[in-house]
């Protein structure tokens, strides 16, 4: 039923899973990407920036990792040109950071706490994603 | 130790991102393209993730406290208000643009490939943005997200 690459999917969700579960357990953080990162620049109180650039520097270490194992994997096609880049990394930092919360924060934690606030936010911004794509692909709207 | 906890967590969930394939727009945008050839991998991937983190969320509301700190730390907002709403809606359009959000994007960072680089400065620039305009008007009830 399943093939490799959801057979990879589902292993790979629950590294994710098991990664957010054992910082909440461990460290009673959120495993929070956006506002993990946002905080490291943005946040002026002390003695919070070795853990998050611990955390941060983990997602480029466990991306060599999976490289340096396994070079297939972890392969960027790029979907948009730099300007898209660009705007929709603009778009991405500050949607993240007035909703406090990306796909992890709200999608993977705030679901598995079943708070409201993430329930509506994943909901909200999957949806913003799916229609933004049919637009770009399928409306014949765009060049 | 926490530091070090950190490390090991982010490592394990950068790895899990890119095992999955999450790392490449290319399937995130294949998820998200319903009117095209659906790919369901992130589906999968989120019921995978949810698998471990919704009990071990759950089972950690019997504990008073995390194992290495004094206290979980939880976000301080209940409501669904406006902003909550319109942030999610803006991320949304700028991950449906790129097929790329905050895990992925710092993750991918490590293949040197300059998009990307340049994707993680747009995002750290529209973060501070935020973060200024609400800032500049630190009105009764205006909120600075906290991690």
């Amino acid at each position: 039923m399943f093939d490799a690459g959801l057979r990879a999917a589902l292993f790979g969700g629950l590294m994710i899973g098991a990664a957010a579960a054992l910082f909440y357990w461990l460290n009673g953080r959120i495993a929070g990407v956006s506002g993990i990162f946002g905080d490291l620049f943005l946040d002026r109180r002390n003695g919070h920036s070795p853990w998050r650039l611990a955390f941060i520097s983990g997602l480029l270490l466990g991306y060599l990792l999976v490289r340096a194992w396994r070079p297939e994997l972890g392969q960027i096609h790029l979907q948009t040109n730099p300007a898209g880049m660009a705007i929709a990394g603009l778009l991405v930092g500050y949607g993240t950071r007035m909703s406090c919360g990306c796909t992890s924060g709200h999608g993977i934690c705030g679901v598995a706490r079943i708070s409201p606030r993430s329930l509506a936010a994943t909901g909200i911004f999957m949806l913003a994603a799916m229609i933004t794509v049919a637009l770009v692909r399928h409306s014949g709207l765009l060049p | 130790m926490r530091p070090l906890v950190a490390l090991a967590c982010g490592t394990l969930f950068g790895a899990g991102l890119t095992y999955a394939g999450m790392t490449d727009p290319a399937r995130v945008l294949g998820f998200l393209d319903v009117m095209g050839n659906w790919d369901p991998a992130l589906a999968v991937v989120m019921v995978g993730a949810l698998l471990v983190s919704l009990p071990a969320f759950q089972w950690a509301r019997r504990h008073p406290r995390p194992l290495l700190d004094t206290q979980f730390f939880l976000p301080e907002r209940f409501r669904v208000d406006a902003d909550l709403m319109l942030g999610a809606a803006l991320f949304g359009l700028g991950w449906g643009i790129a097929g790329l959000c905050p895990g992925p994007a710092l993750a991918g960072l490590a293949s040197g490939m300059p998009e990307v680089l340049l994707f993680v400065a747009a995002m750290a620039t529209g973060m501070s943005v935020r973060s200024w305009r609400v800032r500049q008007r630190a009105r009764a009830g205006e909120f600075e997200c906290k991690s």
